[in-house]
């Protein structure tokens, strides 16, 4: 109790102190050698205080959810469904449910066969499913490099061995996907299975192009492999036309009608709805599906019936409230487009000379990158302490923990828009002075000292933090009504 | 000893040894229970000052790793509070954390310390400081190792091979404080010297540290389990080890320690020299950690050493 009572720091309060780890170390598997906290991770943790502007979790926004729409619901679902609510369900997940996620995969254009799909205790849960069905110690993933870094843990706990690929402006290059297989054949290795989120990708914010959807299809079909596609936020885009998935590109090229029989597809309720839920979903070939059950029957029996009942119900009857999903996934992406302009915006103004970042056309995140000799892991101490910033330093997307160190994942999903412009004005000002540090150290001229953009205050004091926080919002009503809805 | 104390745990706290001195501080805290006292666990955050007066203890223990707790700064609360605490006082504290300082009383007082210079960001900044980088890479040789002049985990520690790199990680280490060091890179094995307080200051069993991993042990390796491995007694020569004790006990003299501390040194490779890298005044007491597992080997369980420090805060004149 006293560990977590600052309720600054409930990531260390969780945590099992160390002479109950080293009581234990004698009996833990091997596998758990890899499951390391890592200081990025300590230092993460520090970054939870409210004086902090935290750009680095990857949270959506879950306060325009109509305060009343889903209290109206819950009741609902507690009055008409007590008993089914309060019951184990089915471990593939309940049938009101699937048809929701039958739905949801539609409005992306994508046909799954409800028999194929089974629900799960979010996206994450499929991750460590397929795993924990696929991988043997040392086995190899392909997965993108950077990847999602919420991954890494879970790759690692399998023992698997990961095969980056680093991606650029239109994803994974398929052709250096081709040299890596080729590379592995040689080795005598065989991948499991490519790990690609194709759409706004965590933490690269980039989608992968539609030639190299199909040319990924293609080499897959060619070699064999499965794919493990996973697709949070296919459905939060700004601008641009969205792109078929790899599961139905893949549908399309086995014939037959579409079923597809390479792709392992996740999708989650948890960025078009809210990641309270737990709720996300698998589609795949069947044979995989069975395992994932079992798999699954194993790990938590079924999910939560009570949240899918809540699924099941808005899906049914928000529309009639004012409020469908399809509305509320609409509301979301004006919210988030407006976030993502301000954050490409604040970069602009703050980072213009100094870092390269992705355009997103989606999704929750931007990647920035900036000159290789800093490190965002010791940025990320100096941006914390003396200036009140968080991110995702970039090692978190690579399995090595060493790569990406001049990188940085930055959510613009989560927090209001001053915070954003605030939040990206101090983390300009703390590269500002790393560079300034360099250009003195290596005698070249500092690269923007003189820039008109630097606003006095980044010598000075910085704002206090309520006068951001007040700051007039471009949309005041939306912002009168999160509060209410808090 | 006297009878049942109660006793503030001092932890956590707000540097990026957090974690570790959470850990700490759990580990002493259930030590204390066994011994019949009672622990009051206090987080060094914010209302630090107002737990301890509500808390009426009859002694503060300092489990508070890096800044705050290491540096002098709760210690000198503490004297204000008049209230006993264990571990050095604020001077010995001031002296040890700041490394720069720490190894210039070392040089001063001919204690072996691996050549240095530190820089403060001013003079690099202000005072075009980088002019002065080539004659100091020409006395230190590659590879260099730089630090910043505070903090007791690897976070901020860097290496530079070669001059090219002595940029970035001076910049890197310049991200955790003012003030860094560059040092020579001494290569050979890590030792650590714990020294606790019986009749007298007494150096315990030498600690040798084999990080399982290639390279410098990193932060992670320093404090996670099964990263590196501890060897104690280290497998050293009778005359090293004296050696050895023998330095911990003048380094914890020098710098006017009390009650406990650890000194980390490393036996060059070829030279089979001796220097003393840095000193810890409240080094880790989780169950990986050094003192305790030096203190293990010397026949002095986890409840006696605790015992010893506490005795030692209550004789502090």
């Amino acid at each position: 109790m006293e560990r977590s009572g600052s309720g600054t720091s409930g990531g260390q309060g969780a945590r099992p102190a160390a002479h109950e780890l080293a009581r234990y170390e004698a009996l833990f598997a091997a596998r758990t050698r890899g499951m390391k906290s890592s200081a990025m991770r300590e230092m993460m943790a520090l970054t939870e205080r409210p004086e902090v502007i935290s750009l680095a979790g990857g949270l959506p926004d879950t306060s325009t959810f109509p305060a009343e729409l889903y209290a109206g619901l819950m009741a609902d679902v507690a009055r008409e469904s007590t008993a089914r609510a309060l019951q184990y369900g089915p471990t593939e997940g309940m049938a009101a449910t699937v048809r929701c996620i039958v739905e949801v995969m539609a409005a992306e254009g994508t046909t799954a066969d409800p028999s194929e799909v089974i629900v799960t205790t979010g996206g994450q849960q499929v991750l460590d499913l397929v795993c924990k069905t696929l991988i043997d110690p040392g086995d190899v993933i392909v997965a993108e490099a950077p990847t999602y870094p919420g991954a890494v843990p879970t790759f690692s706990a399998y023992q698997a061995q990961v095969e980056q690929i680093e991606i650029d402006a239109d994803g994974m290059p398929i052709d250096a996907l081709e040299e890596t297989l080729d590379r592995l054949h040689g080795e005598g290795r065989r991948p499991k299975f490519i790990y690609t989120i194709p759409n706004f990708q965590n933490p690269g914010g980039v989608t992968m192009s539609l030639p190299r959807r199909r040319r990924l299809i293609e080499v897959a079909r060619e070699r064999e492999l499965l794919i493990l596609e996973d697709n949070p936020y296919g459905l939060l885009r700004y601008e641009g036309e969205p792109l078929p998935t790899l599961h139905t590109l893949d549908a399309e090229a086995a014939g037959r009608g579409g079923a597809s029989d390479l792709v392992i597809y996740v999708g989650t309720f948890s960025k078009i709805l809210a990641p309270g839920l737990r709720l996300g979903w698998a589609v795949a070939p069947r044979p995989v599906l069975e395992k994932l059950n079992i798999g699954k029957q194993g790990s938590d029996l079924c999910s939560s019936p009570v949240t899918q009942l809540f699924v099941a119900a808005y899906f049914e009857h928000g529309a009639e409230h004012g409020m469908g999903w399809r509305g509320y996934v609409e509301r979301l992406c004006d919210l988030y487009r407006a976030r993502r302009d301000v954050m490409l915006d604040a970069l602009e103004h703050h980072l213009g000379g100094s870092a390269s970042w992705t355009r997103p056309e989606g999704g929750l995140f931007i990647w920035a990158t900036l000159d290789e000799r800093i490190d965002t892991t010791d940025l990320l101490a100096l941006a914390r302490d003396s200036r009140g910033v968080a991110f995702v330093p970039g090692r978190a997307a690579y399995m090595d923990g060493r790569s990406g160190h001049s990188s940085m994942r930055l959510n613009f999903a989560g927090i209001p828009e001053p915070r954003i412009r605030e939040g990206i004005r101090r983390i300009g000002g703390a590269i500002d002075e790393q560079l300034r540090l360099l250009g003195s150290l290596t005698g070249s001229a500092p690269p923007r000292s003189s820039r008109p953009s630097a606003p006095p205050a980044e010598q000075g004091e910085e704002p206090p933090l309520a006068d951001v926080l007040e700051l007039p919002r471009r949309d005041g009503a939306a912002a009168s009504r999160r509060r209410q809805d808090r | 000893m006297s009878g049942p104390l109660r006793v503030a745990v001092l932890q956590g706290g707000r540097s990026l040894e957090r974690a570790v001195s959470l850990r700490s501080g759990a580990q002493v805290r259930d030590g204390l229970g066994r011994l019949g006292h009672t622990p009051i666990p206090i987080d060094a955050g914010e209302d630090l000052v107002g737990q301890l007066i509500a808390a009426e203890p009859d002694l503060a223990f300092i489990a508070v790793h890096g800044r705050h707790g290491e540096d002098g700064t709760i210690q000198e609360v503490l004297e204000a509070l008049r209230m006993p605490y264990t571990g050095s006082a604020p001077a010995a504290c001031v002296r040890a954390t700041d490394k720069i300082l720490a190894k210039h009383l070392m040089r001063a007082a001919g204690i072996p310390t691996p050549s240095f210079f530190a820089l403060h960001d001013t003079v690099v900044k202000e005072l075009g400081g980088a002019g002065a980088l080539p004659s100091v890479e020409h006395q230190l040789g590659f590879p260099m190792v730089v630090k910043p002049a505070h903090g007791g985990s690897a976070l901020g520690v860097k290496f530079a091979r070669q001059d090219s790199e002595l940029p970035a990680a001076m910049v890197g280490a310049f991200s955790y404080d003012v003030r860094i060091l560059l040092e020579r890179h001494i290569s050979g094995r890590d030792l650590a010297v714990s020294v606790i307080e019986g009749e007298g200051p007494e150096a315990l069993p030498v600690v040798e540290a084999v990080p399982r991993e290639e390279a410098f042990y990193d932060y992670e390796s320093r404090y996670g389990i099964g990263m590196t491995t501890f060897v104690c007694p280290a497998e050293l020569s009778a005359e090293t080890t004296a050696r050895a004790q023998q330095l911990a006990l003048e380094v914890y003299a020098l710098l006017g320690c009390h009650g406990f501390a650890r000194v980390d040194l490393m036996l060059e490779q070829d030279s089979e020299e001796l220097w003393v890298l840095e000193t810890n005044v409240v080094p880790g007491l989780t169950e990986t950690s050094l003192l305790p597992q030096a203190a293990d080997a010397a026949g002095i369980g986890f409840d006696e050493l605790l015992e010893r420090i506490l005795a030692s805060a209550l004789s502090r004149r």
